[in-house]
């Protein structure tokens, strides 16, 4: 009975994880079409960068947002200098994703080497709290807190402001929205800069539970793929959700079928995508 | 002209172990053709039908591993090629019901999903699949009595498996169906209305390039003598994908160019450069951003144009033009 | 028996009716124009009649079959041919080979993956003669995008009539043409035989109301009027729909 409250407790905290990693990459491709493949090495990224600054004597928390806004920096130069150049083509895009995401795995080797590095978890959120009886990592309850912060947040953002509004119209009808006089692409690279610098701060929020290590961006990148096709792309709720019945499905399918564990992950994300075809990647049918 | 550019190749690989002295040498050789089949393979789906695949590296997989399977279960090598070859095929009419479901980037996603699926098996199915340890097999066939073991003798092996597979692949390409499955790719809907059955097309182009896929996979194994999850990685149906792009898809030599380019770099050149997946990286993004069409039709463009510049000058050309040869080089 | 016969036809997007209980009756060898003004669903009616978009109800006959449940593939084998409004054809390849496609359509030939399709005499001879038929057999080794526009509305023509249509279905033969092309299509429509059955949907007047027999208004996806050409150019409907309510 413990055992399945424990993996529980760990499902939910991978979930609030999965959301701060997968709501990056839900903006881009709700926005803008790309299923960006490179988010994973963001994630990655965002975790080697925090080593450093930690490294430099930074804290927990400052390391977390600098590196953040260093990742989403650096997304924006890619949107600018890369994907830019290569408006519509949706597989051309990909491609490219793919491509960079080779060469900054091979960076991170060349600048932080290839043993696996951990991330102290904050000294304010160390040890464990008594969750009705249960004992349960405090940090990891912190991660859900985060979670949720940042999804009120982003809802707040896209539903509430000025800009949020330009996101969605984006999403609607991207030529319209043009029309209407939004700088649809500078748009898209706040958008993309957005989703890269989630994707980052994600990387060093999980740093203390997963640590970094060469090959972490291949570990979370089709996680991030199966949140967002389960819970629609673009939109928040569904990666919200999503990112818990992954959580679950990941854990659980660890621990009750550790041979097939990939199996109970992809098989929803393969169903899904085979029984809507239209739906997920192709633009909704007027 | 061509016939002769054709025979002179055709010798020179023949000779190959002879002019070329070391075994490590024509070692990569052996792999550029190997991999050279698994693109030309591809090519099939991704240049001829249009539609990508990012999880081909599954099929090249199931048959290495049922291969290897079968040979460590004590059957013979013609054997467990057949079993290979028969797994990889119902294997790729699997795969191939799923993914056309979708289109575009829906065909994208679902073969990532489904490489995902057979990545994950292979990773944790322990008991079957050895998981991260892969799996050994300590003999390459004895063909005709002609032991395999040796570099040279392996190279002339796969050498004539190449040559059939390409002679395979072209024939289909010049073929009715194979200007079916253009046409496809160009104007489905035209297609439809001029009463092709399109997923029918796509389904059997799914099974070919199925079938060479894991004729490829098969020579992998027995180069290799082990296959492992890597080999079925994303990253590994990256690499294909980059090699058929990366050397002009469409053409028959554009993935025969683009394995060479992907395999010397992946052995040869990391000797040399530390970062061979950065600069793998980096020429896949320049290749899509600047030559999108790949490096041989780049370059056949970028050689008409420095000759149209030499030329005197070119008067107005009304007449028949040579049309684009789609099934030749 | 009718050539091509539609009842009833309905499709609605989400709460938009396109096509509003169509029913409309072709003749054999009649050559019948639709028009209507933009939006009226004419492009649509044709997509429902090749099957490219399923009817919500209604059916449709071509000849003595009912088609409304046969796939859009088969319907060509069926006899039934159309061309597009935009310019649908095969970019890369010769007019040639663009001509021989549509003719190995209807053969088995199509699923042979072992003969050159290069060497195939009696079809590549099927498909010049077809390319003579809109006066453009000199032009057989060009490639398609070496053409002028007006060349290529001559090849979407001949790639219907390749497959010798029994029902042959226009979208717009005449857009973005010179008055040169023009009459070059017009021309080449007159000496179209009466074994084939034409509809076509048109903008231009001029050569439209010249090449109409029977004329069929559409308007917000509904017939408003139907008749024969001096029939409907008098009625006072048609007027009201082309000049505003």
């Amino acid at each position: 009975m413990n055992l399945w409250l424990i993996l529980a407790g760990n499902s939910i905290a991978f979930g609030g994880l999965l959301f701060l990693l997968s709501a990056g990459f839900s903006l881009i491709f709700g926005l803008m079409r790309i299923p960006n493949l490179t988010h994973g090495s963001l994630f990655m990224l965002g975790a080697y960068f925090a080593v450093s600054l930690i490294s430099w004597g930074l804290g927990f928390w400052p390391a977390a947002i600098l590196a953040g806004l260093g990742v989403a920096a650096f997304g924006g130069l890619v949107e600018r200098l890369l994907l830019r150049r290569l408006p519509g083509a949706e597989l051309a895009q990909v491609l490219v994703t793919l491509g960079l995401s080779f060469m900054i795995a091979d960076i991170c080797l060349l600048g932080w080497g290839g043993d696996p590095i951990s991330i102290a978890t904050p000294s304010e959120l160390r040890g464990a709290s008594r969750i009705a009886g249960f004992a349960f990592p405090t940090y990891r309850l912190g991660l859900i807190v985060i979670a949720i912060v940042v999804a009120a947040t982003l809802w707040g953002l896209v539903d509430k402001t000025r800009l949020g509004a330009m996101i969605r119209a984006g999403v609607d009808d991207p030529a319209i929205a043009r029309v209407v006089g939004i700088r649809v692409s500078r748009l898209f690279t706040i958008v993309f800069s957005l989703g890269a610098g989630l994707a980052g701060f994600a990387g060093v929020i999980g740093g203390p539970i997963l640590s970094v290590y060469p090959g972490l961006d291949q570990d979370m990148l089709p996680l991030a793929l199966v949140v967002v096709i389960l819970g629609g792309s673009g939109s928040l709720v569904g990666s919200f959700i999503g990112s818990f019945v992954v959580g679950f499905l990941y854990n659980f399918g660890q621990a009750m079928f550790p041979e097939l564990a990939y199996v109970v992950l992809f098989l929803p994300m393969l169903v899904i995508l085979v029984l809507r075809p239209q739906g997920l990647f192709g633009r909704v049918a007027a | 002209m061509r016939r002769l550019t054709l025979a002179l190749a055709l010798a020179a690989l023949a000779m190959l172990p002879l002019w070329v002295g070391n075994s490590y040498y024509v070692n990569i050789a052996s792999q550029i053709l190997l991999y050279a089949i698994f693109a030309l393979a591809l090519n099939v789906l991704v240049g001829y039908a249009g539609l990508v695949s990012l999880g081909h590296a599954g099929l090249f997989g199931i048959a290495a591993y049922a291969g290897a399977l079968a040979i460590n279960n004590g059957a013979t090598h013609l054997v467990a090629i057949v079993a290979a070859l028969a797994a990889t095929l119902v294997a790729a009419a699997a795969f191939a019901v799923l993914a056309l479901r979708g289109t575009g980037l829906g065909f994208v996603m679902i073969t990532v999903a489904i490489g995902q699926i057979v990545w994950g098996v292979a990773y944790r199915w322990i008991s079957i699949t050895n998981g991260d340890n892969g799996v050994a097999i300590n003999t390459r066939p004895s063909p005709f009595g002609l032991s395999l073991t040796s570099t040279p003798n392996f190279y002339w092996a796969t050498l004539i498996v190449f040559l059939v597979a390409v002679t395979a692949i072209a024939i289909v390409a010049a073929s009715p169906f194979g200007a079916s499955l253009r046409g496809t790719r160009d104007q489905p809907r035209r297609m439809t209305a001029l009463g092709y059955h399109i997923w029918l097309i796509r389904f059997l182009a799914f099974l070919f390039s199925g079938l060479w896929s894991g004729v490829a996979g098969m020579l992998f194994l027995y180069y290799n003598q082990f296959i492992s999850p890597q080999a079925v990685a994303l990253g590994a149906s990256a690499e294909a994908l980059l090699m058929v792009i990366s050397g002009g898809s469409g053409t028959l030599l554009g993935p025969i160019v683009g394995a060479a380019l992907v395999v010397i770099m992946k052995n040869v050149v990391s000797a040399y450069i530390v970062r061979w997946n950065f600069v793998l990286g980096a020429i896949f993004v320049a290749i899509v951003i600047f030559m999108p069409e790949g490096i041989v039709p780049g370059s056949v463009r970028l050689a008409r144009w420095c000759l149209a510049k030499l030329r005197p000058q070119v008067t107005e050309v009304t007449g028949a033009a040579t049309p684009r040869p789609e099934s030749g080089l | 028996m009718n050539a091509l016969e539609l009842r009833g036809l309905e499709k609605a997007f989400g709460g938009l009716r396109v096509t509003a209980d169509v029913s409309l009756a072709v003749d054999p060898g009649e050559r019948r124009l639709i028009i209507g003004p933009n939006g009226a669903g004419k492009t649509t009616l044709f997509n429902l009649i090749t099957g490219e978009l399923p009817a919500d109800v209604g059916s449709i006959r071509l000849f003595e079959h009912d088609i409304t449940r046969v796939p859009s593939r088969r319907r060509a084998h069926l006899g039934l041919a159309r061309t597009y409004q935009i310019v649908t054809l095969f970019p890369g390849e010769t007019l040639l080979r663009n001509v021989t496609l549509s003719l190995l359509g209807l053969s088995r030939l199509r699923w042979n993956p072992l003969v050159r399709l290069d060497r195939q005499s009696a079809l590549l001879a099927a498909a010049r003669q077809t390319l003579s038929l809109v006066g453009l057999d000199h032009l057989a080794e060009r490639p398609l995008a070496q053409t002028a526009y007006g060349e290529r509305r001559r090849v979407e023509i001949a790639m219907a009539l390749a497959q010798n249509p029994k029902v042959l279905l226009l979208d717009e033969p005449f857009a973005g043409l010179s008055s040169d092309e023009r009459r070059d299509v017009q021309l080449l429509l007159a000496a179209i035989p009466r074994e084939v059955t034409i509809v076509m949907i048109e903008h231009d007047m001029d050569v439209a109301l010249d090449f109409a027999e029977r004329i069929t208004v559409l308007h917000f996806g509904k017939v408003e009027v139907e008749g024969t050409r001096s029939e409907v150019v008098a009625h006072p409907r048609t007027r009201e729909i082309y000049l505003g309510e």
